[in-house]
């Protein structure tokens, strides 16, 4: 009996050192995702060892870290971010590597972009120099991020040296309420298991509640595993998998598509395979979650508060607590729904799908921003989900009730772009990470799902969503 | 000798923050090290770092630190980001070792390809290292990888693990890469058979 992670990592082992199981082991990568920022250094590696990439169909690149999110014919002007993009698509021009130009309509965050295009299958193993590469493992992919040593490793050789990880099974059992989002899981996962609770481990997702989301959900889901602290996040196969993957630019057609799918349909975990570890959660308890700190499993539920550090006896934990309260800016005890915001960010390869954009469209409808927002923004994950949205009329929603509709990219879920909070500012974002600076030098995070964002946006300061409904 | 930093779940961001990212070199991050806590200005890439205020209450700027190559840290060192200007920059500041109770994954696995040492240690014996380095200026510890040891100043050892496919690696100087492609017949004859079983993944 196998688990989805035994089956994917037995079924790309090249070489191991048969009477050492635990060694590392040679791994064939089926996709390989680039982007501008972890891989100029790979190239040049590449160039200077006189070697060629070794499978080029296996590579898609587009440029997302650092592309604008406001008007692109002029080109980018931070002349260093120019530098990047430039340096990316030469790179690709020089080795031949299909790459989506910043002004192809199918340019995005490449998290969405792969799936999007199909270039993500079920049962492959997908790398990309980026940690929320686990998103792909939404496909039942083996789907993780790499260091740049390893994007030059992959080009290479199509192989990365590797330890078998610890399996975890997170089931989440029950039914969701309404107004509670994929994101509220992972973040009450998060809160549960801490960031740090699963290195060393792949996370399979399970239960009906999972079996039960969309695959944009999903693939938020997964996004996050990485800060559970697993490097990859998986979820089986079902009908919903095969469904979206459909008609897509990259998937099999034809003959090719049945025998796909015939084996697709086998990636799931055997009937009583054995997890490390097992993790449960009641869906029906899951509430909207709110970070109040510096780390993603500082967080809480919109009807909760922020945390005294007073009561917190282990003092590394109660020292971490109080950096952060005082980073943030907040003072133990406050209500979450007291807690005012200055810019709400709507986007990444979190919550930036179809889907996460009309969940926050429902809750601003016919509603305006509230007057302490300085900025509302939607940055659309891809340009197809952009036109998509367009087509259904959600860039009008937004831009009616006073948020400005951004071009695709990162943007500000990291500020390498010129989408960024200044200091002492408080964002309510969908993005994944609230570290100190990550949106900007001394700007505060606070993590929620689209339609916690947009409710904070009309309401300015965290409201429960469910409420608003 | 060994400069303390006593926090939790140390991020990439806080290590390198992304704003130095924009580099298309492998060098040179050391001065961005910890940027947001080391400096009292905002940092940008081009800027001269040696014209930037420090900030005195920074541990790593103490006059007893500087030199430091083993930096100490508490759990979840290097979370967030699978940037490996992160450990570049440690390395480039001068740090060969960081020694912590645990590490996230994709920070560790990128250590050992650049040549920095990630040594786990349990949490009474880097507990006790903590108050050692904060009484005693200068501070050292003895790193012995093919032994796999830590030796205190009063001859104390703890020892760590490594896999010995990566210790042989770090203690040779071997390019992975050209270890790989002494499997070259493996993985064209996995390449073969994958096209012929699922087609469908090249073009
Ligand atoms: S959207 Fe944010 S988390 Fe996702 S790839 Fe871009 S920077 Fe990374």
């Amino acid at each position: 009996m196998q688990t989805l992670y035994d089956k994917l990592w037995q079924g790309h082992i090249v070489h191991e050192e048969s009477d050492k199981p635990d060694e590392m082991a040679l791994v064939y990568i089926d996709r390989h995702l680039v982007h501008e920022v972890t891989s100029p250094q790979a190239f040049e590696g590449l160039r200077i060892a006189g070697r060629k990439p070794w499978r080029l169909d296996s590579i898609l690149a587009v440029a997302d870290h650092n592309v604008p999110t406001t008007e692109r014919s002029h080109g980018i002007t931070d002349p260093i971010s120019r530098l990047q993009v430039d340096t990316l698509d030469q790179n690709c021009e020089d080795l031949g590597i299909t790459e989506f130009k910043m002004t192809d309509l199918r340019q995005g965050i490449v998290h969405v972009v792969g799936p999007e295009q199909g270039a993500t299958l079920p049962g492959m193993t997908v790398v990309c120099g980026d940690s929320h590469t686990s998103t792909h493992g939404a496909f039942a992919c083996l789907a993780f991020g790499i260091g740049t040593s390893e994007v030059e490793h992959v080009l290479a050789t199509q192989c990365l040296l590797l330890k078998k990880a610890k399996s975890m099974q997170i089931l989440v059992e029950g039914n969701l309420g309404p107004g509670v989002t994929a994101k509220d899981i992972a973040l009450a996962i998060i809160g549960k298991i801490g960031t740090a609770g699963g290195n060393g481990y792949v996370i399979e997702f399970a239960g009906n509640a999972i079996r039960e989301l969309s695959m944009e959900a999903r693939m938020t889901i997964c996004n996050m595993a990485i800060e559970g602290g697993s490097r990859a996040g998986m979820i089986a196969v079902d009908e919903t998998t095969i469904d979206y993957i459909k008609g897509r630019p990259f998937a099999p057609r034809g003959d090719l598509w049945e025998r796909a799918t015939t084996y697709w349909r086998t990636l799931k975990s055997d009937e009583g395979a054995a997890f490390d570890r097992v993790v449960t959660l009641d869906a029906a308890q899951i509430k909207p979650q709110v970070t109040w700190g510096t780390s993603p499993e500082m967080v809480t539920t919109i009807d909760g508060r922020v945390p005294d550090p007073a009561q917190v006896t282990d003092t590394v934990k109660r020292h971490d607590m109080e950096n952060a309260l005082k980073y943030m800016g907040l003072t133990p005890n406050l209500p979450i729904s007291e807690i005012y915001l200055d810019k709400i960010f709507i986007g990444s390869c979190t919550n930036s799908r179809i889907e996460d954009l009309r969940a926050a469209a429902v809750v601003v409808r016919g509603r305006h921003i509230a007057a302490n927002i300085k900025l509302a923004m939607v940055v659309p994950g891809s340009g197809l989900v952009k036109r998509q949205a367009e087509e259904e009329g959600l860039d009008k929603v937004f831009r009616d009730a006073g948020f400005e509709w951004r071009e695709p990219g990162c943007s500000m879920c990291l500020a390498m772009n010129d989408d960024r909070l200044s200091a002492g500012e408080r964002c309510a974002s969908t993005s994944n990470r609230n570290f100190e600076g990550r949106q900007g030098p001394g700007g505060r995070t606070h993590l929620v799902s689209p339609a916690m964002a947009a409710a904070a946006a009309v309401a300015g300061h965290f409201v429960d969503v469910r409420e608003i409904y | 000798m060994v400069a303390p930093l006593d926090r939790a779940n140390i991020d990439t961001d806080a290590i390198i923050p992304k704003q130095f990212l924009k580099s298309i070199k492998r060098s040179g991050f050391g001065q961005n090290l910890f940027d947001e806590w080391r400096y009292l200005d905002h940092g940008e890439p081009g800027m001269d770092s040696s014209k930037r205020t420090l900030n005195p209450d920074f541990i790593l700027n103490q006059l007893r630190y500087q030199g430091a190559q083993i930096l100490l840290a508490r759990s979840n060192f290097g979370c967030g980001s699978s940037r490996e200007h992160a450990p570049w920059a440690l390395q480039d500041y001068g740090f060969r070792v960081v020694i912590a109770p645990s590490f996230a994954d994709i920070f560790f696995s990128n250590c050992f390809k650049i040549g920095l040492l990630p040594i786990v240690l349990g949490t009474d014996s880097i507990d006790r290292i903590f108050s050692e380095v904060d009484s005693t200026e200068g501070y050292a510890l003895t790193v012995n990888l093919e032994d796999q040891t830590v030796t205190t100043p009063c001859g104390e050892i703890c020892s760590f693990d490594t896999d010995p496919f990566r210790r042989h690696c770090l203690l040779n100087g071997l390019d992975e890469i050209s270890l790989t492609l002494q499997h070259m017949d493996k993985i064209i004859a996995f390449e073969q058979r994958r096209r012929t079983e699922q087609p469908w993944l090249f073009k």
